[in-house]
């Protein structure tokens, strides 16, 4: 179009650069203070050039016991995250798969039922329901284990409306033939429609793993112990009041926290996209 | 709709459907159950008996200046982030759908804030307003403006406004570049021909066409914000000062995990419930019927 031959031609460039600048500064910022000592930091005058201390700050946040987080290192919070995102992740997708299956390729009594029944979790999210939720979770014995974490966030609409939707689109041919070669459909569903749903899985594991590993609210309340929380609840502990947060090793935690979700955003860009754009109509 | 051709059997769909069914059950129907339960009953001060009271609760809740002026935060609230993370977002796709050279890269630097924690979202902009420490607070006070975030109200909630749209504008960019690169070429061409300008073409064709995709996003972007904006608020002003920015996710749990009034943060959570279900509500009728143009 027009804006090809046009004299601005540079206008776009010039929003989408400012756009960049909005996106990246704060992120970069957070970058260079954590290559710095706190002193450094705090001096006032602080320099937007990365400093001296990278290799330092981040063994330091990673190996070392923090005393705001009763002697825990990062690196076990990093593990509690990413155990935590995987579960809710690969939870998530297997049972919603599963259900999913059920309710578009069988007929059975309650199928309706199960189907509104999920259908209506997809309106409340945890954060509405949180301290019912954390008493039951209580109830089960639930505080401070993996199961706690991740369980309850399990239950959600979202994965199995997306599987049903695709499972629709699926010749009934594809069906028929499976039966006269004589697979069961346990057979069906492992050969013919887990292969077929590979693109779906992949997008929708971004989309969950993202929001497993940036969960705050529920893992703030399940754990009580420093060693069974995640990073992202982590770091809140390390800004205290007074002046003695080590802003170093915060921004380092920082950056740690937004490595895992940024990787499997950027590495699996394609399906990302598809997958969010998909899973909301 | 339904499939015509499927499988026999009763027991094994059950048993695929359970463990969705169980998790529903125990971690979404009992506690929604009890949130409703409790929000009629009323405890003892030392937690030793409940009586059922009725709507006491919410007569109570809504009788609170401090919930009506949580209610009016977050109304302030999520209008403004809904607009700071729109507006911005849909400049930058329009831009973003223009180019050619260097397209992916925008997009992909664009899309960063999504995988931020709305927490480490908070953190980040906390290390550059904090007043004393952050480089944008340091020049603020250099330019003779009074930044203190943990002293002025107007400003904690400037900023966590901020901080919220900036980690929502990735996901409106991306919804509504896949919007304008759905819409026909043809029909901007022809319109280019019948020599229609580019900001008349914009307001008359792409705009009409972006509208589902519009009031979509608007509708997630006011959950968001009720919902999914407590750890901005959490990290970066703990709800203060002196509560300007408490806004009701938070106040539900500030009432009920650290103030222990089980009746008073139930009645609350029902209310939220309400809100959701008619947000979702008005969602799927307009989506429905308007996302086929």
């Amino acid at each position: 179009m027009e804006s090809r031959s046009g004299r601005l031609a540079w206008l776009p460039h010039l929003i989408l650069v400012a756009g960049l600048a909005l996106v990246g500064f704060p992120i970069y910022v957070t970058f260079v203070g954590s290559t710095m000592t706190t002193p450094d930091i705090l001096s006032g005058r602080m320099s937007l050039i990365p400093g001296g201390h990278f290799v330092e700050n981040y063994l330091a946040a990673l190996t070392q016991g923090m005393p705001q987080l009763s002697g825990v290192p990062v690196a076990r919070l990093m593990a509690n995250s990413l155990v935590m995102a995987l579960s809710i992740a690969l939870g998530k997708m297997l049972i919603s798969f599963l259900s999913a299956y059920a309710i578009v390729f069988f007929r059975f009594p309650g199928r309706m039922v199960c189907f509104w029944m999920i259908f209506l979790t997809l309106m409340l999210p945890v954060e509405v329901r949180i301290v019912p939720t954390f008493q039951v979770t209580a109830n089960l014995g639930l505080i401070d284990t993996y199961g706690g974490l991740a369980i309850p966030l399990i239950a959600s609409a979202t994965a199995t409306l997306l599987f049903r939707q695709f499972f629709l689109t699926i010749p009934d041919e594809l069906i028929e033939a499976a039966r006269l070669d004589g697979a069961g459909p346990l057979r069906f569903l492992v050969d013919v429609l887990l292969p077929l749903s590979r693109t779906n899985l992949a997008a929708l594991f971004v989309i969950l793993f993202v929001y497993g590993w940036n969960q705050y609210l529920w893992p703030l309340l399940v754990t009580n112990t420093a060693s069974m929380t995640t990073l992202v609840v982590g770091i809140k502990s390390m800004l205290t009041v007074d002046a003695n947060t080590p802003w170093h090793l915060v921004m380092a935690m920082a950056i740690l926290a937004m490595v895992p979700p940024a990787a499997v955003v950027l590495l699996m860009q394609r399906w990302f996209v598809k997958g969010l754009v998909d899973s909301e109509k | 709709m339904q499939r015509r051709v499927v499988f026999d059997g009763k027991l094994l769909p059950c048993l695929l459907v359970a463990p969705q069914l169980a998790v529903t059950l125990v971690f979404f129907f009992w506690p929604a159950a009890e949130a409703i339960y409790f929000s009629t009953q009323s405890q003892d001060a030392f937690g030793l008996s409940t009586v059922f009271v009725g709507f006491a609760n919410f007569a109570a809740v809504f009788a609170d200046p401090g919930y009506l002026h949580s209610f009016k935060v977050t109304a302030l609230f999520s209008i403004a982030v809904t607009a700071l993370a729109m507006l911005p977002a849909l400049l930058l796709a329009v831009m973003a759908d223009r180019v050619v050279r260097f397209a992916a890269v925008y997009k992909t630097a664009l899309m960063l804030p999504y995988a931020v924690a709305p927490a480490i979202a908070g953190v980040l902009w906390l290390f550059l307003f904090a007043p004393g420490i952050g480089i944008v607070a340091n020049a603020l006070r250099w330019l003779g403006i009074d930044w203190n975030y943990l002293l002025n109200g107007d400003q904690a909630l400037l900023l966590v406004i901020i901080v919220a749209a900036w980690k929502q504008l990735s996901y409106n960019f991306l919804f509504f570049l896949a919007g304008l690169q759905a819409i026909p070429k043809s029909l901007l061409e022809a319109a280019a021909i019948d020599g229609a300008g580019g900001l008349h073409r914009f307001r008359t064709i792409v705009l009409p066409l972006l509208s589902p995709t519009t009031f979509f996003l608007f509708v997630v972007d006011v959950v968001y914000a009720f919902f999914e904006t407590f750890g901005v608020i959490h990290a970066v002003t703990g709800g203060g000062p002196s509560k300007a920015t408490e806004i009701l996710i938070y106040k539900v749990y500030y009432d009920g995990v650290v103030g222990l009034d089980l009746g008073g943060s139930s009645a609350q959570s029902v209310v939220l419930m309400v809100i959701v279900i008619a947000l979702t509500a008005v969602q799927f009728r307009y989506v429905e019927r308007k996302v086929h143009y």
